[in-house]
Formats: C-alpha cells, sequence, structure tokens
C-alpha cells in the first residue's frame, strides 16, 4: 500500500454569511499534494467566495481551512502573509501590471523579499534573469518580453498572470476562470500550459467551460450553494443526477 | 532592468540647474540693472517661489501619478514645513517688533510676558529644521497608517486627506494654539543672521531652492526607477495584484506617503523666508487642489510634467491676477477642462504627441505603430555610445 499523499489544503466546516445570505454552508474539502483539481457550479455557487477565503480575502464565520503538512491555519493570516506560505492565484479577469513591460511584471512576482527598504537597493541578479526566461517559454510569452502588459491580447495576459504565480513559486495555484474571453485554440493551450504544471504545483481551476473542463480535469468538485454537492471524473459528475437537476434546474423528484 | 539615468537625461538636468543655479543668480548679482540681462530681485524672489511650488508639485505626483493616491492635502505638510520654519524666523526678530518685546508681537497681543515653553527651542536653526522634517512627516505617518491600515483606497483616501485639511486649517485659525491665529507669522526680519530683506539673501534663498529642486528631482527619478518604483506603480495599476504577489501594499504606500510629505514640509520651510509670511490660508484646501492642477496641466506620471505645470500655472496666474484680475479663475478652470478633456498626459504628453508627429513627416510616411514606440533617434543627435 503506497502512503497516502498528504494534504495541501482542508477546509473544514467553513461557513460564510453576507448580509444573511449563505455564500458558503459547511464547506469540507481536501486536496492532495500535486493534484489539478477543477470546481464548477452554478453562478452563485460559492467558487469565487471560496477563493477569497483561502486567499484571506474574506474571513469565514466558522470552520479551518488548514493548508499543507503539518497545517497552517490560513484563517489568522493576511493575504501577503498567505502568498508567502506559497499560495498563488490568478484572478477572473486578468490582473497584471498594464504599464510594466512583461519582463517586469514577472520581476515583482519572483520570490524574494518583499520590504520596502531592501526594494530600494534590489538588483536582477543571473539567476532571476535566467529564471524569467525560463518561466517566459514555459508561458509561450518568450517573443513578448519588452512589451508592456496592457498591449497584450487577453489570452496573453491570462498566460502572463498564471507566469506571475509560477514566478512566486506559489505550491497552491488558485486560477479563477482561465478560458473565459478566450479563443478555441488558446483554450487548448491554457489547458496544456495548467497539465504541465500538475504535480510540480497544486492547482485548484474554476470553470463553467465543460469542454475546458474535460480536457484538464481528472478530478471534478461541484459546488452549489456553497457546499459540495458531489466529487468525482468528468463522466460521474455529468451523470450524476442531482448535478444535472442543478444544472438544468430539473425538480427533484418527492 | 531597474532603469537609471539616460546620459540625454541627465545632460538635459545638468543644463537646466546650471542655468537656474548659476546663471540666473549671476544674472541678478553681476549685471548692472540697466542691462537687459539683469535679472531683477522681485524676478528672483517670484521664482523661487515658483521653484518651491515645483517641489510641491512634485510630490503631489509622486503620490498621485506614480501610486495612484490623490492627495488633496499637501498643502497642508507644505504648510507645517513652513509654519515651523516660521516659528525660528519669528525667534529671529528679537525685540525689532511692533512692541519692542523679546517675544513675537502676536504673543504680546494675547497677554503673554514671556515665551510660552513649546516656542523656547525655536530660537535653534537646527532645531527648527528638525521639525521642518519631523512635523509633516510623523503626521504623514499617523494618517498614512491609521487609513491605510483600514485599507482606506481611491476616493474615501482623497476626502479623509481633504478633511484632515480643513480640520488643521480651522486649528491654525484660533489663537489660543499660539501660532499666530488668522495672522500667521509674518514680519520676518533675519535668517541665519542674514538680512531677509535684502537682494543678496534672497538669491542665496533662491538658490537654495533651485539646488533643492534639482535635489529632488534627481532623488526621485532614482527612486521611480528602483524596485521600489516598480512596486509604487503597480499598486497603481493593479493594488489586488501587489497584495497577492505577497507585497504589504500598505507599507509601499507609507512610506511614500511619508516621504512626499517630508519633502513638502522641505519645500514649505525655504518658501516662507522668501515670500515672507505664513498663515493658515496657505492650508486651505484650495490651495491642495491648485497644486493638483499644476499636476494635471503638467502632465502626471512625469517627473518634469509637475514642474513645468507648476512653473507655467503659477507664472500665468502672476500675470493673469494683474492683467485681467476677474478672470484669471475662469481661466484655470477653463484650462482644467482642457487638460481633463483633451491632455490627458498635460503639456508633456502634448509636447511627447508633437515631436512623433514631427518625427513622422521628417521620415515620411512611417509603419504604423513605429511612433509610438521610441522616443530616442530622431531628438538624440549625439552619437550613441
Amino acid at each position: 500500500m503506497s502512503p497516502r499523499k498528504e494534504f495541501i489544503l482542508a477546509a473544514e466546516d467553513v461557513c460564510k454569511t453576507f448580509d444573511g445570505f449563505k455564500a458558503i454552508s459547511n464547506l469540507n474539502f481536501y486536496m492532495d499534494e500535486g493534484e489539478l483539481r477543477t470546481v464548477i457550479g452554478p453562478n452563485g455557487a460559492g467558487k469565487t467566495t471560496f477563493l477569497d477565503l483561502i486567499t484571506g480575502r474574506t474571513k469565514p464565520d466558522t470552520g479551518s481551512i488548514l493548508f499543507g503538512a503539518p497545517g497552517v491555519d490560513l484563517i489568522r493570516k493576511s493575504e501577503y502573509e498567505i502568498y508567502r506560505l506559497g499560495i498563488g492565484r490568478k484572478f477572473q479577469t486578468p490582473t497584471v501590471y498594464t504599464d510594466h513591460t512583461v519582463f517586469e511584471n514577472l520581476l515583482l512576482s519572483l520570490e524574494g523579499s518583499r520590504g520596502v527598504f531592501n526594494a530600494l537597493s534590489s538588483r536582477v541578479t543571473p539567476a532571476q534573469r535566467d529564471r524569467i526566461h525560463e518561466i517566459l517559454k514555459t508561458i509561450g510569452l518568450s517573443a513578448r518580453v519588452g512589451a508592456k502588459a496592457g498591449s497584450l491580447a487577453h489570452g496573453q495576459k491570462q498566460w502572463l498572470e498564471i507566469g506571475m504565480l509560477l514566478a512566486q513559486n506559489a505550491r497552491l495555484l488558485l486560477v479563477d476562470e482561465p478560458a473565459a474571453g478566450m479563443t478555441d485554440e488558446e483554450t487548448v493551450k491554457t489547458g496544456e500550459l495548467l497539465l504541465s504544471l500538475a504535480g510540480r504545483h497544486s492547482i485548484i481551476v474554476i470553470e463553467h467551460d465543460m469542454v475546458f473542463v474535460r480536457q484538464i480535469a481528472t478530478r471534478v468538485t461541484v459546488l452549489h450553494q456553497g457546499t459540495i454537492l458531489c466529487e468525482g471524473t468528468v463522466d460521474e459528475v455529468q451523470g450524476n443526477e442531482r448535478v444535472i437537476e442543478v444544472y438544468l434546474g430539473r425538480k427533484a423528484k418527492h | 532592468m531597474y532603469k537609471t539615468f539616460s546620459k540625454r537625461e541627465l545632460l538635459a538636468a545638468f543644463l537646466l540647474g546650471l542655468l537656474a543655479i548659476v546663471v540666473v543668480p549671476s544674472l541678478n548679482a553681476y549685471t548692472p540693472e540697466a542691462s537687459f540681462f539683469h535679472i531683477s530681485d522681485f524676478a528672483i524672489n517670484l521664482w523661487g517661489k515658483y521653484l518651491c511650488y515645483a517641489v510641491l508639485a512634485i510630490t503631489v505626483d509622486l503620490l498621485w501619478g506614480y501610486t495612484g493616491l490623490l492627495s488633496l492635502g499637501q498643502s497642508l505638510y507644505f504648510s507645517l514645513g513652513g509654519y515651523m520654519m516660521g516659528m525660528y524666523l519669528m525667534r529671529m526678530i528679537g525685540s525689532l517688533g511692533q512692541y519692542h518685546m523679546p517675544i513675537p508681537d502676536f504673543l504680546v497681543f494675547l497677554g503673554w510676558t514671556s515665551l510660552p515653553a513649546f516656542w523656547k527651542p525655536f530660537n535653534s536653526f537646527p532645531f527648527a529644521l528638525m521639525m521642518v522634517i519631523l512635523l509633516p512627516g510623523a503626521l504623514a505617518f499617523v494618517f498614512g497608517f491609521l487609513a491605510f491600515r483600514s485599507r482606506i483606497r481611491g476616493v474615501y483616501f482623497s476626502i479623509l486627506t481633504q478633511a484632515l485639511t480643513y480640520a488643521a486649517w480651522l486649528l491654525f485659525f484660533r489663537n489660543n494654539i499660539l501660532m499666530g491665529g488668522n495672522n500667521g507669522f509674518t514680519d520676518f526680519k533675519f535668517m541665519l543672521g542674514h538680512d531677509l530683506r535684502t537682494g543678496p539673501t534672497q538669491r542665496g534663498l533662491y538658490t537654495a531652492s533651485a539646488i533643492f529642486l534639482l535635489l529632488v528631482y534627481l532623488g526621485c527619478k532614482w527612486l521611480t526607477g528602483t524596485k521600489l518604483g516598480k512596486v509604487q506603480r503597480a499598486i497603481r495599476d493593479s493594488e489586488n495584484r501587489v497584495l497577492f504577489s505577497g507585497y504589504a501594499a500598505a507599507n509601499y504606500k507609507l512610506f511614500i506617503f511619508v516621504l512626499a510629505s517630508v519633502i513638502a514640509g522641505l519645500a514649505g520651510a525655504l518658501y516662507v523666508p522668501q515670500v515672507g509670511i505664513i498663515n493658515p490660508g496657505q492650508m486651505a484646501t484650495g490651495k491642495s487642489l491648485e497644486a493638483i492642477v499644476w499636476v494635471a496641466v503638467g502632465g502626471r506620471g512625469t517627473l518634469v510634467g509637475p514642474i513645468i505645470g507648476a512653473i507655467f500655472v503659477n507664472a500665468l496666474e502672476s500675470w493673469a491676477t494683474r492683467a485681467y484680475p476677474d478672470y484669471w479663475p475662469i481661466m484655470l478652470g477653463g484650462m482644467l477642462l482642457l487638460v481633463v478633456l483633451f491632455l490627458p498626459r498635460g503639456l508633456v504628453g502634448l509636447a511627447e504627441h508633437a515631436l512623433a508627429l514631427f518625427k513622422r513627416a521628417r521620415r515620411g510616411p512611417a509603419a504604423p505603430g513605429e511612433v509610438a514606440s521610441d522616443t530616442s533617434p530622431a531628438v538624440n543627435h549625439a552619437p550613441a555610445k
């Protein structure tokens, strides 16, 4: 029997209410180190709130979210502390530094000191340069290294943002709707990129596009009304009665 | 990849610095008054004032143009620096005031016969200079710490900075804080043993202002090129990404805010002995807004823009308030509208645009996109090294 892998993320009994609306209720979510997990669910299912909770953007009312082993509770940490633990987040709309070049975007994301006074004397080392070029190759933007990020195409911005998470050497990547607004070709390339990263990084992808989900997903979690409806392979999930109900709005049988 | 100075920029800064620091004062000092090249004491004094305003404008831009923090209270820090210098200058009047008492006139008027304790250390110039730096710096630190920690951003931050200025304005009007009330401090006579009412002293202050402006310009040029400068602009463009890249954005904003306020305070301290007065009017909310207009007109997000804007708008004001005093507010408002509607990058943007058009015309129908991307070859006549 192979030793059980450590959980990279373990959320237990997490609840979050906004003005009486239960965005997340009694959520239990476990994920293995190195796993590529896709989270799907209808609008308002709590997907983005879930990411907000992990990254410290909002705080849950109850419950715990443990990261890594032995398990650091993320609830008490601020955003930048959570980043420093090795959690990186890609936002739904591409969020890059539009006025900086692609190179500078990655440079600012590289792991290393984040202090104000260190930033005054910081220099670019050859090692950093190499690392940036390596990442550029991975995300396929080597040719645009000197371009301003604001001038990139939508899909390229999304890749750049994923590259920025790689630069910070995140153990856990949270990727919110990477395929939104992409062409089919870009979507396929994005899927390949994410698959190539799985294993070395643990990745949570939130997505709507089922073609894309089928391309990347090994394991799918379905969220509904802030709680987990079911988990399984794409086929299992798509065949699940309750999932069909939720997505197609069919009434439950009494 | 952290940008240092380009040769062209350094040369321009050197030449303009030489003009402002050496040539202009020399023309004032060593040419006969009748000469065409003579620069009058009045002009020197006026330009000294403009240069202090230019420094204030740079601090506004450091916050607004580079960090995305629209501070509507930058004149507060400028005034506080001015007040601290003013306290020293008041002490230097000695017994030469109207009442021939060894304490400032307004204190005599308020019924004081001896100096209040907090006034005493201001006999010392080094102490006053220290306070010029400390008071604006400490206020900015406390205010900034609370505001940035509470994640106050955007328009809410702007409103708070304005509210703070307004509160300080009301406070300084009060006689019982013993800071001169609505008349403030005036009738200065000596500074470091030099008579402020003479040409050479004013020339010295002008030169100090010019040197200070050059230092601030070079310092900011360096700062915005460091990693800190890059983080600064990253905060402006996407604060969320900065936070999720592990930067404590609040610390960066606090650093810039305190730095900008200290520089503004020093500019105010140079300004006061040149205009000979400091009163609460200098920290009225309108004064801070004027500084915003200078930056907008000159071109925000650049370091030359605020300098050009401050000098241009103030020179225009000096002229217009004499020639068409009734129309100056309309002209100022009209200018702001024009800039907001048609010149988002101010005069600097206009100049760059004109340069690009000129280059295109000279080169003939160039490939599209070429104009926007490079600005060097047509301007750079010197052989590249």
